[in-house]
């Protein structure tokens, strides 16, 4: 089973997030970029499925700050190949990449076919689209969102994938292979890697450059402006002491006749 | 008819939910602006029955089609696609959520249209439609605009309040034909429904939620003790869920339950998006989180930093001396 | 007389009894030998160096049977047992070389005036031992103590050879009445007895050669029962302690090798580790120390080693053989004799290692199947997380490195950028210090203080990065090197002339595992050592004494780790508090559980008294104390804790030194009301 997994990274949130002096963007001084957290899902339910079926995992990723060492950790985790695209214009959206990869996907040698192509089902930054299922569009391949499992048929043309759907109910579907599935979460959380094995990829294994081939169409949607939401409503924050606060909790619940 | 405003209504189950309403309220508001209609767009099968609840709506286009009854992102997209290319409305909002998760996308691929996800709020500014947005979780927002139209809308929950998408009358429904493929590559086998909880989170009055910040799973014990003392239940954030700690018929948010109880007192919980999402219409939410940055105090009327562990127990005992009191010697 | 010279039915005696202890020599050999070889299959380790500070310990731990006395009631027997031997050693030797040279006439101890009392006043000393310990052993069953087969065995082989040397001498006074004038009062004693019978008089020699023939085939019975049994730690541990850990405990053995970090077989262990299953005599003293075992965790320091000896006698002749390929010779430790969990719920406070009498480092075998298990990628989903926050945001709270200082906003003064301007003392916070909400005023107090006293400090704002000690005990070694490696260029860069710490386990790595860091050039102090200089030369002023009755918890990093045990202590005293030391103080510390990565762990379920908990009440029973004094805010957070757990939050406070220091030391102060 050949296993392909789209890899981009995000904003990481635990940082402080300041505005660019163009009002429209991120500041790049303060950002820290981090792996989006379902495309992590995504390349462990991969390596799942290759310790199950056998086969090979590649990684392609889009270049960005410290996606290299995402890439070494997914190496070591026990992804086969893994795959850069460098160049990129600054301020892609999610669209522009979904076009890049797909102009790759499809020049680059030994990436295609694949059986599956996995990617997280959607990333904190997707606002004019996500890979996932524009992959599968610009490939005319069968698509299921919110994956959080997938078992490989015996007779091996397809798949039986479970999707999350509301109030904790899940539909299983099958889908025939090739195909494309947006992760929303492995099997088992991502495993984890001493840095010793990402240190020793780092030093034994590649990572394959691709250039960037220049964007076929300038994005579709036009951002106007960031800002900081506006916190519209704030809670009324009790202070004091544990017991006093208990106190008012119960006074107000009282107040409204919940007790 | 071109140039109108479309909210594809979610269709689930058999049953239209709330967040279609959030959606057809904010449409209406869009067509009233810009002085067109607004029509709501109902795929399925043998389920007219449901466009009955749209009459805010000037009208609605209803398609039947067997590969509709069941939730297919891509026949959805197939079809929406068609009645667009065929009436080319203005823009189409759709409800982001777990059923319709990837059909703007696909729908604005196969017509190479704009798609703007994520979006909390749209307003009409000199003819153009503008969204607000948020990303990175909640962090930021930005305002957008498309290049081209139609234009899809992404819609997060909790743009309208859902009372406002709702009218007495009924609409006009038009039935609209589709063709879609016959043989369909992904073919839906079945749903699995979560262990029946003894407890259904949706019809309790008092909730009692807990988060990440619990800690570990012995302490939802205090967190047990103060919903029974509130006669109401434990239910718990996705993050619990995933670690075993609370069954999946307890979580509250995107992929768990829609809940509005009387009470909901929110320990250890941050308030990420996913999870507001299930929560923000309680009557009355309280809020018990470390961090004073915890977003989980834009939606709660009350809150405190106090150490959940410490409030619990303090709070579970205040309630019952109150109700013993309440009850005591006549 | 000698026993050998007379004819046993158709053999000579001394024929006999050449037979029997060559055979036993040679049985002895062999199994010593095969013991040898086994110990051979683990790695190569270095510890034949220093040779002379190696005799010293042999002579201070094998000889002086020091660490014996921790536990006096078996302790005194056992140095008696021990001397016994000793001494019995010489005189058997003796009487065993008589008897096999029968026809040369040897100097003999029993005819020596001055040692052959001593000979005679240690059978009976070992007698009284072993009744002390057998009543202990078979009577009082303390906890840890195994019942075996071996340890009855022992001690029966004892008695008899005691009892059999006063016959041999009684019967041999009977047999040859003269007056030598040599003191024998026991041996007389049991003359005297076995005297009052015709009978036993009638046949004095022969039953005097009898008890001989029984004693020293006891002997040599014994010698080949040695290497058999648990009794093998004679031979092993003289040599345990002589290759004993020369460098500070504090140290760490980095990997044996690259490519495969810590051991789950055999030969991934070091002959060193593996002699320490040899040596061990399974006397349970580990156990009864150990935190985690005493609060009802699955971890037991000496079931550790006793495993390892168990893997290496099953399964080292295995590989000694080489008849099957390599990984099928042996199942992997982990998750076999020893359960993962045994290895997670260690706090490394080290309490094990300091009370071993045989000199065991529990501790290295720990860490390295610890190494393996990381390796392994097996972490519970806690510590999955810990361990990626520190290697992405150099703390395990996950928070921005970028709020490492926001501890300062509060202060009133910016502390100096040690990252830009030259500083005296650079103050390395340490992650809880600096992010922990509950400990953040704690942190301030210092400042305050030490900007009142006007010292030169620095710290390294959003440069400092978890020093690491933690992350290479709980085995993730390469995490630790790449935030060493971090470390030590910041450390580079900065200027300045001595390093301290509020963290005891920042100061330990610090100090024992960054050899890039010039410790000629730069001291390493923990916060207590620098608040006593200072009080001392008089640059921090005391304003008022403080009236509290407090008592102190020694850190495990601080005090046994690091030998810094007066330092805290000069401070409370010149605070003028009234200082009660608990019953487990200094060396006997008792931990409070959040080592050894433990705060970062899945705790345990249904525990019955937590380490921390053990530990508050240790301190509240303690009559009129008001504060459990801390130096270590790891251990101000799990005690605080329990305080609650216990509902002792009344009763009992805990106080920072760096608090009291402050109290002690403003202009004005409010004094916080105690209970």
């Amino acid at each position: 089973m050949n296993i392909l997994v789209l890899l981009r990274m995000v904003p990481d949130v635990v940082e402080e997030l300041e505005l660019a002096a163009d009002g429209k963007s991120l500041e790049q001084e303060s950002l820290r970029m981090i792996l989006s957290e379902s495309d992590g899902h995504a390349v462990e339910e991969a390596l799942l499925l290759k310790e199950r079926h056998g086969g090979t995992v590649t990684a392609l990723a889009l270049d960005a700050p410290e996606m290299d060492d995402a890439l070494f950790t997914a190496l070591a985790k026990g992804v086969d190949r893994a795959v850069k695209i460098t160049g990129l214009e600054p301020g892609l959206t999610a669209r522009g990449a979904a076009q890049i990869l797909a102009q790759v996907m499809a020049t680059a040698a030994g990436l295609l076919p694949a059986d599956l192509i996995l990617s997280g089902t959607q990333a904190i930054d997707d606002l004019d689209g996500s890979i996932a299922p524009l992959i599968a569009h610009s490939l005319q391949r069968p698509f299921v969102a919110i994956v959080v499992q997938v078992a490989m048929a015996p007779s091996g043309g397809t798949v039986t994938v479970v999707k999350e759907c509301p109030g904790g109910v899940r539909a299983e579907f099958e889908v025939q292979l090739p195909a494309v599935l947006g992760i929303q979460a492995a099997e088992k959380p991502p495993r984890y890697v001493p840095v010793a094995k990402v240190r020793a990829a780092a030093k034994s294994r590649q990572i394959e450059c691709l250039p960037a081939p220049a964007p076929l169409e300038p994005p579709l949607v036009e951002v106007l402006q960031m800002m900081k939401p506006v916190v519209t409503g704030h809670a009324t924050m009790l202070e004091g002491p544990d017991e006093e606060i208990a106190g008012k909790i119960c006074e107000i619940l009282a107040e409204r006749g919940l007790m | 008819m071109a140039g109108n405003i479309w909210v594809l209504a979610e269709q689930w189950r058999g049953r239209l939910s709330e967040i279609t309403y959030e959606v057809v309220a904010l449409g209406s508001e869009v067509a009233t602006a810009l002085g067109v209609k607004l029509q709501v767009v109902l795929l399925g099968h043998k389920m007219k029955g449901l466009a009955d609840t749209l009459g805010r709506a000037d009208g609605v286009l209803y398609v039947d089609h067997p590969a509709l009854e069941e939730p297919r992102v891509e026949t959805q997209s197939a079809a929406l696609a068609q009645l667009i290319q065929a009436q080319q409305p203005r823009c189409v909002l759709i409800p982001l959520t777990n059923v319709t998760l990837g059909v703007a996308t696909l729908v604005s691929a196969q017509l190479q249209v704009p798609e703007i996800s994520f979006c909390q709020d749209l307003c009409v500014l000199e003819g153009k439609l503008q969204a607000r947005c948020v990303l990175y979780g909640g962090k930021m927002e930005v305002l957008v605009t498309a290049v081209r139209e139609p234009t899809v809308f992404g819609i997060w929950p909790g743009a309208r309040p859902a009372e406002k998408g709702r009218a007495e009358q009924m609409p006009a429904v038009e039935e609209v034909a589709v063709t879609l493929p016959e043989a369909l590559p992904v073919r839906f086998k079945r749903y699995i429904e979560p262990e029946a909880g003894d407890v259904d989170v949706t019809q309790q009055d008092v909730l009692v939620a807990v988060g990440r910040g619990i800690q570990s799973q012995d302490n939802i014990e205090l967190a047990e003790e103060l919903a029974q003392a509130l006669g109401g239940a434990v239910c718990g954030s996705r993050p619990v869920i995933d670690q075993g700690w609370l069954p999946l018929s307890r979580q509250i948010g995107k992929s768990g339950a829609i809940v509005k109880p009387k009470l909901y007192v929110a320990a250890g919980i941050s308030g990420a998006p996913e999870h507001v999402e299930g929560m923000k219409n309680a009557a009355l939410i309280v809020a018990i989180n470390t961090d004073p940055q915890a977003p989980i105090f834009n939606v709660a009327q009350y809150g405190t930093t106090a150490d959940a562990l410490d409030l619990l127990p303090l709070l579970t005992e205040g309630i019952r001396k109150a109700i013993s009191k309440k009850a005591g010697p006549s | 007389m000698i026993p050998t010279a007379v004819r046993l039915g158709p053999l000579p005696g001394w024929l006999i009894l050449w037979v029997a202890f060559v055979l036993a020599l040679a049985l002895f050999a062999r199994r010593v030998w095969f013991l040898v070889r086994l110990l051979r299959l683990g790695h190569w380790e270095n510890r034949f160096d220093r040779l002379p500070e190696r005799v010293k310990r042999v002579v201070t731990y094998v000889f002086g049977q020091l660490r014996l006395l921790d536990e006096p009631l078996v302790g005194i027997p056992h140095v008696l047992i021990f001397y016994g031997f000793l001494v019995f050693l010489v005189s058997t030797s003796g009487m065993l070389l008589q008897g096999l040279l029968p026809n040369v006439h040897l100097p003999s101890v029993e005819e020596n005036r001055y040692l052959a009392p001593v000979v005679d006043i240690f059978a009976v000393l070992v007698l009284g031992g072993l009744a002390v310990s057998s009543f202990r052993r078979f009577v009082i069953r303390p906890a840890g103590l195994q019942q075996t087969v071996d340890a009855t065995v022992v001690n029966i082989m004892i008695a008899s050879l005691m009892v059999t040397y006063l016959f041999v001498e009684a019967f041999g006074m009977i047999a040859v009445p003269h007056e030598s004038g040599i003191w024998l009062p026991a041996g007389r004693w049991v003359a005297g007895l076995a005297g009052k019978s015709e009978f036993l008089r009638a046949g004095a020699v022969s039953f005097h050669h009898l008890f001989w023939w029984m004693h020293v085939l006891t002997v040599l019975g014994f010698l080949v029962f040695l290497p058999y049994s648990k009794h093998m730690h004679l031979m092993a541990s003289p040599f345990n302690v002589f290759f004993s850990q020369l460098d500070p405990p504090g140290r760490l053995a980095p990997p044996a090798q690259a490519e495969k970090l810590g051991a789950e077989n055999i030969p991934e262990f070091s002959w060193r580790q593996l002699l320490s299953g040899f040596a061990c005599a399974e006397c349970g003293r580990c156990e009864r120390v150990c935190p985690s075992h005493l609060s009802g965790e699955p971890c037991s320091p000496r079931e550790l080693v006793h495993n390892l000896k168990e893997q290496l006698l099953r399964y080292g002749p295995a590989w000694l053989n080489q008849a099957r390929p390599a990984d099928e010779r042996e199942p992997s430790m982990i998750g076999g004799l020893t359960a993962p969990a045994a290895l997670w719920t260690c706090t490394t406070c080290m309490a094990c290692v300091e009370r071993c009498p045989v000199l065991n480092e529990h501790l290295s075998i720990v860490v390295d199947m610890r190494r393996r298990l990381v390796e392994r990628g097996e972490v519970d989903a806690r510590l999955d997380e810990a361990l990626r926050n520190l290697g992405r945001y150099g703390n395990s709270f996950g928070q921005s490195e970028r709020k490492r200082a926001a501890w300062t906003q509060t202060l009133g003064f910016k502390p100096k950028d040690a990252r830009k301007e030259p500083v005296e003392w650079l103050w390395y916070l340490g992650e809880y210090a600096c992010y922990h909400s509950g400990l953040q005023e704690i942190t301030r107090s210092l400042a305050r203080v030490l900007q009142a006293a006007q010292v030169d400090f620095g710290i390294l704002y959003e440069a400092e990065r978890n020093s690491g000690n933690d992350i290479r005990r709980v085995g993730e070694e390469g995490l630790f090197e790449l935030l060493r490696e971090k470390n030590t260029a910041t450390l580079r860069q900065a200027q300045f002339k001595n390093l301290f710490s509020t963290d005891p386990h920042v100061y330990n790595t610090l100090k024992n595992e960054y050899p890039e860091l010039d410790h000629g050039q730069h001291g390493v102090y923990h916060y207590t050592e620098l608040l006593w200089d200072l009080l001392r030369s008089g640059q921090l002023k005391l304003k008022r004494k403080l009236p509290y009755r407090v008592t102190y918890h020694d850190p495990c990093y601080l005090g046994r780790y690091n030998g810094v045990y007066e330092a805290p202590r000069a401070v409370l005293r010149m605070l003028g508090v009234e200082l009660k030391e608990m019953p487990r103080s200094r060396r006997n510390s008792f931990c409070c559980g959040g080592g050894g990565g433990r705060v970062w762990m899945e705790e345990t379920r249904g525990v019955e008294s937590r380490p921390s908990e053990n530990r508050v009440r240790e301190a509240a029973s303690a009559d009129g104390v008001q504060f459990l004094v801390v130096a270590c805010p790891k251990d101000h957070v799990m005690f605080s804790d329990a305080l609650k757990t216990t509902g002792l939050e009344g009763r009992l406070a805990i106080k920072d030194l760096a608090e009291l220091v402050e109290e002690a030391t403003t202009v004005a102060v409010e004094v916080e009301c105690t209970a």
